[in-house]
């Protein structure tokens, strides 16, 4: 595939490593993060932590957005697709996340309407197909698919659809890791920045993180030599003592980012406290709909949630914090494995246990 | 979540539509998310629709950047 497969080439990979591990210092260490789950997933695909000195640490962050999405949000829509008259229209990684009692696979199983879509406008077709139904579209996703979804929105609102709702769990990418530089026990020298969050939001908008934290960034695409070269920029800037925002992935992101994009965003949400599993409520961290917008918030559909109780055991939240690694937790290869998740990191394919399980023995 | 694939637009339609490819492959696709897009660009594909394009110039540059790093390995290995 054009454009792709250039990026996977093997012998480039190759001498990309070796010149990776050349200007590594050896007598001192190197903490990065990578805060996007199609990094994690990468990451772990084509071993770059293998190729890599041992003095280079990739620690992985809260980048699975349905991962980072708390149990009470999926307790909230098993309640909803148990509603006689509401469809459930959702991305497929959420269909197996579990809830208090019962997953959104499970409720489907017990006779609910919940469908996978490929994209939300699949479900305001629905919604205008069957206008007898209640069709809730579960927006779950960070700044890459707030705007995919804030403009399946409008066009619900263009053709006049009252019964499209969407259940915002959006959140925000630089605030998490604001607070990730806050941490002293994860001691980050730098982030490899997410490839299509910053597509929309621009690398411009981490110089804020850069300015006050001293943290180097480094915009990455996805692929092997796109996350090697970005490895290297930031071994670069740490060696020079410097911190700046690098674009690595200029093919696509542009300092100011995608202004069409970001004003969809902001016509039809605006900043919320949000909380993230694992670390916590953040402030202005999430997205929620504009007033004029409340027509179509499924937070106002009338329904009887579950109390949420958590498994106490997973560590889950603590694992999207770059505080604990997989093979930490008693769960991880036990009784937590992708046929039988426990916790929300092993039921995404980017979850951080999902990755570590299937490539990292 | 947040893939995306490099995706060339084929076709533009009615509403902010129209249908890109990868390889053999097509996609419907919304393009309300960019400025102006034109039959044969490149976009990345998110979730149904193209939420930036893709700068070709760009991508070669990059792709000519590594092709260097291999060319000094490799004389480094002689």
């Amino acid at each position: 595939m054009k454009y792709l497969d250039e990026y996977r080439d093997g012998a480039k990979v190759r001498a990309l490593a070796r010149a990776v591990s050349d200007a590594v210092d050896p007598g001192r260490g190197y903490a990065f993060m990578e805060v996007c789950g199609t990094h994690t997933m990468n990451i772990a695909r084509y071993g770059i932590k293998r190729m890599l000195p041992d003095n280079v640490r990739l620690v992985s962050g809260p980048g699975c957005p349905v991962c980072v999405t708390p149990q009470e949000y999926v307790d909230r829509a098993v309640a909803l697709a148990r509603l006689d008259d509401v469809t459930i229209a959702t991305f497929g990684d959420m269909m197996r996340v579990p809830g208090t009692g019962a997953s959104l696979t499970d409720a489907k199983a017990e006779g609910a309407d919940v469908r996978v879509v490929y994209s939300p406008n699949d479900a305001v077709d629905y919604a205008d197909g069957e206008r007898e139904r209640r069709v809730v579209f579960l927006g779950v996703g960070f700044e890459t698919t707030a705007p995919t979804v804030g403009r399946a929105l409008t066009r619900a609102d263009e053709r006049g659809l009252g019964n499209f709702y969407v259940l915002s769990a959006h959140k925000l990418i630089p605030p998490a890791m604001a607070v990730l530089c806050e941490s002293e026990d994860l001691a980050l020298d730098g982030f490899i920045c997410p490839a299509h969050v910053s597509a929309i939001i621009g690398s411009g908008a981490y110089e804020g993180l850069v300015e006050r934290y001293g943290t180097a960034c480094a915009v990455t695409g996805f692929e092997p030599l796109d996350i090697l070269r970005g490895i290297q920029l930031l071994v670069e800037q740490v060696n020079e003592g410097t911190a700046r925002v690098d674009n690595e992935y200029s093919r696509v992101v542009k300092p100011e980012g995608n202004p069409r994009a970001q004003a969809v965003m902001e016509d039809v949400f605006e900043p919320a406290d949000t909380e993230w599993r694992g670390l916590g409520t953040l402030s202005a961290s999430g997205l929620r709909l504009k007033e004029r917008f409340t027509g179509y918030d499924a937070f106002v559909i009338e329904c009887e949630v579950e109390e949420t109780r958590v498994d106490g055991r997973c560590i889950c939240g603590r694992v999207l914090a770059g505080a604990a690694e997989p093979h930490d937790c008693p769960l991880f290869r036990v009784e937590c494995d992708p046929e039988h998740p426990v916790g929300a990191c092993m039921v995404s394919s980017e979850g951080t246990c999902a990755a570590y399980y299937k490539y990292e023995q | 979540m947040c893939l995306g694939i490099p995706v060339q637009i084929k076709e533009l339609m009615d509403d902010n539509l129209g249908r890109a490819a990868l390889g053999d492959v097509e996609y419907t696709c919304d393009l309300s998310l960019i400025e102006d897009p034109k039959v044969g660009e490149y976009v990345i594909l998110h979730a149904g629709y193209a939420i930036e394009r893709l700068d070709e110039e760009e991508a070669l540059e990059t792709l000519a950047m590594f092709a260097e790093i291999e060319a000094a390995a490799a004389a480094e290995g002689e």
